[in-house]
């Protein structure tokens, strides 16, 4: 059967440019900073040295410190997303949702805004607002009687990072947002409606109904939000600079990668350091994508309509 | 029925919490417009009024404009994301056409090989991506952003619009094949216009993250003729930074062209969300 058809020349054609462009540009890359983490510039000359420098990350006290700070907070800033990301985000779907709702595609529109703006400016509107000196923050507090609560919080060691992680909430709530809401839509309305003969309405009805249905949507965006924030960069890049200061305070791997890799101040750039937490980086993004594909997503019941 | 599910109490509080968290949402950018309207003065004086007779001023954008460079970095942000989608669009196209028409020895793992990137960054391998553009030459120039972008974009592309020429039906492609028409027209006139919906789906997802991208303008493309938008206003914060009228004019400008664009496509976007195109 296949000796007699002619070679289908039309399919390799079709498959070239993606695949190619593909390939070189990221595939290839990819395993070339992998392949890299592996040497070393030693008097000038390149040596192979294995898995030393990951031993020189993990454990020597000049690199390490950096490197366990920078994992900390960015676990922490992924906690910080999904215990108030996402809640945000199912509730907001959960309302626009409501049938006959008015106005639902301009809420929709609107709280979706900050999500297409670039980092640059949502970092600068931020300062802005929170500076002590310009203060919209400190003036509307005080509006309300609540001035003492105001403090330089991108300043302090104690709340910046979780000042920034919230400014990134307020910028990505719109994803989850969207994903739930497009999951609730697709909840035939057959199912809604058994369950309001069998009294089952409003809150009950959604924590019974509707959020089992939609765990599998929760599933993706956490691991979508697990693997955005783990090469997170550019927010604290624009607001707290390189250095993610206050004293590093801010500092999570992506702002680690830039700065090893491309020096700062006095130190100079070190590709192979650079390629090391970049490897790092792929191992825990790797783990975090293979536990949602072969240990949660295949427990979640998917119900098929 | 639907009585028990939209009491006007229970409405009035939805519109009230959707209505508090849209002032959230847009309180920001409502603060940057309406202060790179304002004379310098009211600016700090009252950063929250809305600019009046008195303290209109439109100094800020006078700034930018003189400083010459803006409209350079837009035209570059613009050739890089159209050039980007295009190629995208195309490629992604093409590919997905393969894997979902044809049935080859290979098409699952080809798949899967295309799908690695939607879950992996490509920033991992900036490393060695930068030194693969020292060596060809193509530091500081749009190509290398393109090529970085297309790269960037085309797992998600190719998996969207899989999943969606699945759903064409064959009779049309079989009707074609014995109208005698090629492959390569059976893809072009008959598939593409099929999948619109979704290519402009794949277009908004994509647009977003290469518009506002940073990093990789940053790195391979710093230089003053390849800076883009983005780019041009983080540095143009850093110079001006007590300018607020310019970075503030600078920043109104830099949100225009893709809360258009966005405005333009968000009924595509919600449609292509909710028909399926991401699950």
């Amino acid at each position: 059967m296949r000796e007699r058809k002619a070679f289908r020349w039309h399919i390799p054609i079709f498959l070239a440019p993606a695949v190619i462009v593909y390939t070189a540009i990221m595939i290839v890359p990819l395993f070339a900073t992998l392949e890299l983490a592996l040497w070393r510039v030693v008097d000038g000359a390149t040596e192979f040295v294995g898995f030393d420098n990951f031993r020189i990350l993990f454990t020597d006290p000049r690199w390490s410190e950096s490197f366990w700070n920078a994992l900390g907070n960015n676990a922490w800033f992924f906690l910080v997303h999904m215990v108030v990301q996402n809640p945000i985000g199912v509730a907001l779907a959960a309302l626009l949702s409501s049938p006959k709702l008015r106005g639902a595609a301009f809420y929709r529109t609107a709280i979706f805004i900050p999500t297409i703006l670039s980092f640059v400016i949502v970092g600068f509107v931020w300062k802005l607002i929170l500076s002590p000196i310009w203060g919209i923050a400190p003036s509307m507090l005080d509006a309300v009687g609540l001035k003492a609560l105001f403090g330089p919080w991108l300043g302090k060691e104690e709340t910046a990072l979780t000042t920034i992680a919230l400014v990134s909430v307020w910028q990505f709530v719109g994803i989850p947002m969207m994903l739930i809401y497009a999951a609730l839509l697709t909840i035939p309305e057959e199912v809604l409606e058994a369950a309001e003969i069998d009294g089952i309405t409003g809150w009950s009805q959604f924590w019974k109904i509707k959020l089992p249905l939609i765990l599998p949507s929760i599933g993706i965006i956490s691991i979508l939000t697990f693997v955005g924030n783990f090469n997170a960069f550019d927010l604290i890049y624009v607001t707290q600079g390189a250095l993610a200061g206050p004293n590093f305070a801010t500092d999570i791997l992506g702002t680690f990668l830039y700065r090893t890799f491309f020096g700062f101040q006095l130190q100079l750039g070190d590709p192979h350091m650079g390629a090391t937490i970049a490897t790092a980086m792929f191992g825990i993004i790797l783990a975090g994508v293979c536990l949602y594909l072969f240990g949660i997503q295949t427990r979640l019941r998917r119900y098929q309509f | 029925m639907s009585q028990a599910r939209s009491s006007l109490p229970r409405t009035i509080a939805a519109h009230a919490a959707l209505l508090t968290y849209t002032a959230i949402a847009l309180f920001p950018v409502f603060v940057i417009v309406i202060n790179a309207f304002k004379s310098r003065r009211a600016i700090f004086t009252e950063p929250l009024a809305l600019p009046d007779a008195e303290s209109f001023d439109l100094v800020g954008f006078q700034t930018v404009l003189k400083q010459g460079d803006f409209l350079l970095y837009f035209q570059n942000s613009l050739v890089v994301t159209v050039v980007s989608l295009f190629c995208v669009l195309l490629f992604g196209a093409m590919a997905a056409f393969a894997l979902s028409e044809y049935r080859f020895r290979g098409n699952m793992m080809m798949g899967l090989y295309l799908a690695l990137g939607i879950m992996i960054p490509i920033r991992l391998g900036t490393v060695a991506i930068l030194q693969m553009m020292v060596a060809s030459g193509l530091v500081n120039t749009l190509t290398a952003l393109i090529l970085v972008y297309t790269a960037q974009g085309l797992p998600l592309a190719v998996f969207i619009l899989s999943e969606f020429m699945r759903g064409i039906s064959d009779d049309l492609k079989n009707a074609g094949r014995i109208d005698g028409l090629s492959e390569y027209r059976i893809f072009f006139t008959l598939v593409l216009p099929l999948v619109r919906p979704a290519m402009a789906t794949v277009a908004v997802f994509s647009m977003i993250p290469i518009w506002n991208d940073l990093w990789f303008p940053l790195i391979l493309a710093p230089a003053e003729e390849t800076k883009t938008v983005t780019l041009g206003a983080q540095v143009f914060i850093g110079q001006f930074v007590t300018n607020w009228n310019a970075v503030l004019a600078a920043l109104s400008l830099a949100i225009l062209p893709v809360l258009v664009l966005y405005l333009l496509f968000s009924r595509q976007l919600i449609r292509g969300i909710t028909s399926g195109a991401v699950k």
